[in-house]
């Protein structure tokens, strides 16, 4: 084995370590900047609501928030409709994934289908899914599944687009190497357009989380029965902006932990590779 | 000797909706067994173009391509064909990428497994086989590209440029170490390309061919006297060589 790929040993020049402090001085500061606006936020908020300068019942406040999610804990509401909110993103996002990657698969197949269906699924990509709503409710009922057919409208198309143009976008002199070798269209697909999205698939994963979530909380906004869309509508009906404030919090968190485990695959993904 | 690859009267044209490029007129030409061909000609000549006919992956607009006395009708076990850049997958270590025709051909078994290993032990890729391509450098993927080709055990490599996305010293090395593989195998080649040292310095024969659409401008048996084993690094010395290098050179009439 040549050296080049041994790993160097571990001696660092004074200039080098100051490089290093410098790098890390650098990241701490934009860590700590984070935290202090955060907590500026929330401890100006705190205080104008007890200073008066904004009415506590309209704006809600950071103790108030607080003691809504304590009790809301103590009879575990907020843990079921928190869970009702995520199971229900999570059965969107990932029917909406496989089904639109399984369309992108037939668009990719035939040429001729795709060509079709262009048009449509431009105006598709473009009219807003969230008009759609009521529509559905009707249709489908005002169930679970009402919301999970929002979720999965949201994501499939950009889904359906995306994995379509990543397909689109394999190296043809890859597709031509394994012609040579006289692949099949099956072959072709499984042994390169497939594995060389994988990427794309994750990236599109992503964006699809988001999307989804938008999907449930209008959802859960007709639906009315349980999650944090059905909790923000219903504090925001009955006036209890205590609710809809924590709601929009923990709506929040929920968000930004699925986002995280979503990069976080990704991550694990690209080092096996 | 036998002839493995005929081309008759073979003409191509390329259609798109604003019109009809002709890119091949009227070609005829042999290749025998065990011969190293090199095609050179100017840029956008449809060197390359000849490549994917003889492989099956086009057909002529009209004339007749025999691969061992058959005519061509699609891609066939006994052409093997290696890209300008190596085309590695990624995602597959060194040795699942040499594997790759043969899992396509539906010809993985013990035996074409444990060939494929044979070959990446010999050629210096041994220690790497559960690398993946990034780990490798420029040279080295080269050479597995080859390997890859190798495995399926095609009689004819066609290869198309397969040096030129590289800097000139890995260039010259792995050209030597390709032409050794080749001749150890016993392989017919047909190598296109546009650097005309290359091709004189590699081949038995180089065919010359003109601007589009191209034709058989001329053919030259290259005969170079070295002391040496006649590799391609060799024969960059024999006295013969300057000479066949200007001979081709003025032929390709190079025009800036």
């Amino acid at each position: 084995m040549s050296e080049e790929y041994a790993v160097p040993a571990v001696k660092y020049s004074m200039e080098h370590a100051e490089f290093i402090r410098k790098e890390r001085m650098a990241r701490n500061a934009v860590r700590i900047s984070r935290i202090i606006i955060l907590t500026a936020i929330f401890a100006l908020w705190e205080l104008a609501a007890n200073l008066k300068w904004i009415d506590p019942f309209i704006m809600s406040q950071p103790s108030r928030v607080l003691k809504t999610i304590v009790s809301l804990s103590k009879d575990g509401s907020l843990f079921v409709h928190t869970g009702v909110t995520i199971y229900e993103t999570i059965i969107g996002f990932l029917s909406g994934t496989i089904l639109g990657t399984l369309i992108a698969i037939v668009l990719w197949w035939s040429d001729f289908t795709a060509r079709v269906l262009d048009p449509y699924l431009v105006v598709l990509n473009a009219l807003p899914k969230t008009a759609l709503g009521p529509i559905i409710l009707v249709w489908v009922g005002g169930t679970t599944g009402s919301i999970i057919v929002m979720a999965l409208l949201l994501s499939i198309i950009v889904t359906i687009l995306n994995i379509y143009q990543s397909f689109k976008d394999c190296d043809e002199d890859k597709i031509k190497l394994l012609k040579t070798f006289g692949a099949t269209k099956t072959q072709i697909l499984r042994k390169v357009v497939l594995p060389s999205s994988i990427p794309d698939m994750i990236s599109t994963l992503k964006i699809n989380v988001g999307l989804s979530l938008v999907g449930v909380i209008v959802g859960e906004f007709l639906v009315s029965k349980a999650g944090l869309g059905y909790l923000i509508i219903y504090g925001g009906q009955v006036f209890k902006m205590d609710l809809v404030m924590t709601s929009v919090i923990i709506l929040g968190v929920a968000a930004a932990l699925m986002y995280l485990t979503v990069a976080w695959i990704e991550k694990k993904f690209i080092k096996m590779r | 000797m036998d002839k493995v690859v005929e081309l008759k009267n073979v003409t191509m044209n390329y259609h798109t909706l604003d019109g009809e490029t002709q890119a091949i007129k009227n070609l005829s030409l042999d290749i025998r067994k065990g011969e190293f061909v090199s095609i050179v000609g100017p840029s956008g000549c449809g060197k390359s173009t000849l490549l994917s006919l003889i492989s099956g992956l086009i057909k002529p607009s009209s004339g007749e391509i025999l691969v061992d006395n058959e005519p061509v009708t699609g891609p066939s076990p006994n052409v093997g064909y290696m890209p300008q850049r190596d085309h590695l997958f990624e995602w597959r270590t060194i040795l699942k990428n040499t594997t790759i025709g043969l899992e396509i051909q539906n010809k993985m078994n013990r035996e074409s497994l444990k060939n494929a290993e044979r070959l990446l032990d010999e050629y210096g890729l041994g220690d790497f086989k559960n690398y993946y391509p990034k780990q490798l450098s420029g040279g080295m993927r080269q050479r597995a590209a080859l390997i890859r080709t190798l495995a399926a055990n095609p009689e004819i490599l066609l290869l198309d440029e397969p040096f030129s996305a590289l800097d000139y010293q890995t260039r010259l090395a792995i050209s030597e170490e390709i032409w050794l593989i080749i001749k150890k195998e016993e392989k017919t080649a047909v190598l296109v390309t546009h650097d005309i040292a290359e091709a004189v310095s590699m081949s038995d024969r180089v065919i010359v061919l003109t601007q589009r659409p191209a034709e058989v401008k001329s053919e030259h048996n290259i005969d170079l006297t070295t002391g040496k084993c006649k590799t391609p690094i060799n024969c960059r010395e024999a006295p013969e060589f300057r000479v066949y290098f200007n001979k081709i050179w003025k032929e390709l009439d190079v025009h800036v």
